[in-house]
């Protein structure tokens, strides 16, 4: 069996393309990268049959053995028809999520996020006490200044942890309106917020935006600006600085 | 007899046609023929089983094209036994469904979009158990994989979406997986014909036989959630309404098994690529119950098993002899309908309490003992205690890999002795919490392990530690990752008084594993042969190419 290589070339660099867009978080990009990939595929499956012949049409006097083979053009079809079936329903997602958080991009497992969380809360804690107890000891006492500001950095670090969590809480939560649930309400009443119940985490109308509304980004909580670029780190809510006993000191005496 | 064998993927394809046709009207009607339906799927199914234990596999062709080159479904014993299976536990999930959507009220939603849904997967599901070549195995994990999407994320909440979109993404990666291994195995043998394929494999060279098989089984193994390829699965099944999680977690995983099963003992006998098998059953077997041990969700917990005990199936196909097939089919039964039981009991204690964290559930054991009995049984089942079938399952599986004595086998045998005891372990650990200690103080307020955690230090003040009162908008928050949602997506509705679909639903689906204990000798014989005519080849070769 004899296979053209600018198929198999073509193809190839289709299934690349396909797969690194797949790779993204964006499902526009991964829609995409869907609709390549599965050209790609379907060269492959062309190419299997060898070398091109003639059109498949029995009529009378044709020689057999010139006919192209069927059989592969009758799977990519069908692959071309799943294909576009997948494909509206990624679009239709891209879309919904679009419209309940405000982006099309997929956020991370909440519960793994809950997981990181935890191991960096105890290990933050653990931390902050270490410094303190130091600190005690070398002063040989507790100091009230000292303590004040050891208690307002715990303070914070637990409040981040329940603002996560509120984060979380809310993400789940939709409407209730059956309708809007099934449809869709309409994207100019997320944006007004008039939707009912669909508050983001600081309790603001409209949809959450998956990641501004994440914790420690609101200048209240983390004491400084809020992030120009939210983007940056969706995974783990950003290091901030408040919650080392300095930085807690220096917004004790304010 | 054989005209009998396309009507379990016919017939929910054309009620769902007729569901579409009518729309939103004639709940009841709607309602009446998705059950009638169900139920002729599985006597049909039984039908089929009973044919082709007596004479052998039955065939059809599809439009009367010969068979290499038309549509060929063939329906075997093992075919058979899980459609009957797989037929009997989607009517039970049909009825709770029912049951739940009649006590919320919203009659509309379910009918609308759930049941086409649903009866499209089932006839998915059927394509795929009766596929006689790779390209109609493909078109039915396809349908199957549609329909799947849309009750994945049916409501579209954020959570839901997000979960779907993993589901999505990964499963449309095997897919195109599966269609490169299918053009591969087009070019290298002339045909996807599974029968035909089993004759011209042995012709082909050994290079490119083992890559095709390490292709096919990459793909199934995405589907059944074996451990590298896994960690989809807990990531986006907790989230789906609960009948949804119940069916997927029974039956979706179980056809990619099936089709390992089918695929190893028919295409690739002499199983080259048996060690990576073991290793894969035996790291899935590990990674899946210590993720089970760590969680604290219910149906997190109730994922993580379900990733450990396909461990035992693959560890049977990987064996390849006599007892360690019987014993995987025997175990795949099984574990369609533990799994599915589970997760339904899951959704009747998110039912009554709104949550399956298990910080915050207690009690139950006196609040609600029917529960508790129907809780009971199938976790003892999944862990394997004699009378029950699990036991008859992973003796079947164990003898198997003792008899085989090779030192995977040894290891695999240890392994899954300490996946038993730990699977106990974790079911002990579910049934103390939620339903033997007493209810959890201050439940309703806070209870995440985050919490608890939280104020154990000497050296902190009680006054300082303001009580939590949610944040930001001042409104009271519920703790816990994973909110109970209802079917679509709506604050879930809680009650006290189960509605008695679902638990007569869970009662009869208990009563299913219960059977198979009550049923051991007819199935392990049943099982056996089956295996028998798998390892044999002829029957199924002889039955579809007419010789």
């Amino acid at each position: 069996m004899t296979v053209s290589l600018s198929l198999l070339v073509a193809a190839a660099v289709l299934n690349a393309v396909g797969a690194s867009l797949l790779l993204t978080r964006s499902l526009t990009r991964i829609l995409l990268g869907a609709v390549v990939l599965g050209n790609g595929v379907n060269l492959l499956v062309l190419a299997s049959t060898g070398s091109a012949g003639e059109a498949p049409l029995l009529y009378p006097y044709i020689i057999r053995n010139r006919v192209t083979d069927p059989l592969p053009q009758a799977i990519a079809l069908t692959a071309i028809v799943i294909t576009l079936a997948t494909t509206a329903f990624l679009l239709a997602m891209a879309y919904r999520s679009h419209q309940v958080t405000g982006s099309d991009e997929i956020s991370d497992d909440t519960e793994d996020r809950l997981v990181a969380l935890r191991a960096e809360f105890l290990d933050r804690r653990g931390e902050l006490r270490e410094r303190y107890r130091e600190a005690r000891a070398e002063d040989g006492g507790a100091d009230a200044e000292q303590r004040a500001r050891y208690r307002a950095a715990r303070k914070r670090l637990r409040r981040r942890v329940r603002e996560e969590r509120a984060y979380q809480a809310r993400a789940n939560d939709v409407s209730g309106n059956l309708w809007n649930d099934i449809l869709g309400a309409d994207p100019e009443d997320y944006r007004e917020g008039r939707e009912l119940g669909s508050t983001d985490a600081a309790g603001r109308p409209g949809p959450a935006p998956a990641r501004v509304a994440g914790p420690s980004n609101d200048p209240e909580e983390t004491g400084r600006e809020p992030d120009s670029l939210p983007g940056e780190d969706s995974c783990h809510p950003p290091p901030d600085q408040p919650d080392d006993p300095e930085g807690a000191g220096t917004e004790g005496t304010r | 007899m054989n005209a009998l064998v396309p009507l379990p993927v016919l017939l929910p394809l054309c009620v769902t046609g007729l569901k579409l046709a009518i729309g939103p009207r004639l709940h009841r009607f709607q309602r009446f023929i998705s059950i009638a339906v169900l139920g002729a799927v599985l006597v049909l199914s039984v039908i089929l089983m009973v044919a082709a234990d007596r004479h052998g596999p039955l065939s059809v062709h599809l439009g009367d094209f010969a068979p290499p080159v038309g549509i060929t479904l063939v329906a075997d014993r093992l075919a058979g036994l899980m459609l009957t299976v797989s037929s009997a536990v989607t009517l039970l999930v049909l009825v709770y469904s029912l049951g739940q959507g009649m006590a919320d009220r919203d009659d509309q939603a379910p009918v609308g979009v759930f049941h086409p849904a649903y009866l499209i997967l089932v006839a998915g599901v059927s394509c795929t158990f009766l596929a006689g070549d790779l390209v109609n195995l493909y078109v039915g994990f396809e349908i199957m994989l549609v329909a799947s999407f849309v009750l994945l994320t049916i409501g579209g909440t954020a959570t839901r979406i997000r979960a779907g979109s993993t589901y999505v993404i990964i499963s449309l990666f095997s897919s195109v997986l599966f269609l490169v291994a299918i053009a591969m195995t087009y070019a290298v043998a002339g045909t996807v014909n599974l029968a035909q394929l089993a004759e011209r494999l042995q012709e082909v060279p050994l290079g490119a036989r083992t890559l095709l098989e390490a292709m096919l089984l990459t793909v199934f193994a995405i589907k059944a959630a074996v451990f590298p390829l896994a960690a989809w699965l807990p990531d986006s099944y907790p989230t789906a309404p609960a009948p949804v999680t119940a069916v997927f977690a029974g039956l979706l995983t179980k056809v990619g098994v099936y089709s390992m099963l089918r695929t190893q003992t028919l295409l690739f006998p002499g199983h080259r690529l048996g060690d990576l098998l073991m290793l894969a059953a035996l790291a899935s077997m590990a990674v899946g119950i210590l993720g089970a041990v760590a969680q604290t969700d219910l149906k997190r917990v109730l994922s993580f098993t379900l990733i450990s005990h396909i461990g035992y199936m693959v560890f049977g196909i990987a064996l390849a002899g006599r007892g360690s097939i019987a014993g995987a089919i025997v175990y795949v039964a099984h574990h369609i309908t533990v799994q599915t039981t589970l997760f339904l009991v899951a959704g009747l204690i998110e039912r009554r309490d709104g949550t399956t964290e298990l910080t915050r559930l207690g009690g139950l054991a006196k609040a609600a003992p029917l529960l508790a009995v129907l809780f009971f049984v199938p976790a003892m089942n999944l862990a394997g205690i004699p009378p029950l079938s699990g036991f008859i399952g992973k003796l079947g599986l164990m003898r198997a890999g003792v008899a085989d004595g090779g030192g995977w086998a040894w290891a695999l045998v240890a392994g899954s002795a300490a996946t038993s005891l730990l699977t106990l372990y974790v079911m002990a650990k579910v049934w103390n919490l939620a339903f033997w200690r007493d209810a959890p103080p201050g439940a309703e307020e806070e209870g995440l392990v985050l919490e608890s955690a939280e104020d154990d230090d000497p050296d902190d003040d009680p006054d300082d530690g303001e009580r939590p009162t949610g944040s930001g908008s001042g409104l009271p928050v519920p703790a816990g990752a994973v909110v109970a949602a209802g079917f679509l997506g709506q604050s879930i509705t809680t009650t006290q008084r189960l509605p008695w679909p679902m638990v007569v639903a869970t009662g009869a689906a208990v009563s299913l594993g219960l059977s198979y204990t009550v049923l051991g000798g007819p199935l392990t014989t049943f099982t056996q042969a089956a295996a028998t005519e798998l390892l044999a080849r002829t029957p199924y070769i002889e039955a579809v190419l007419g010789r």
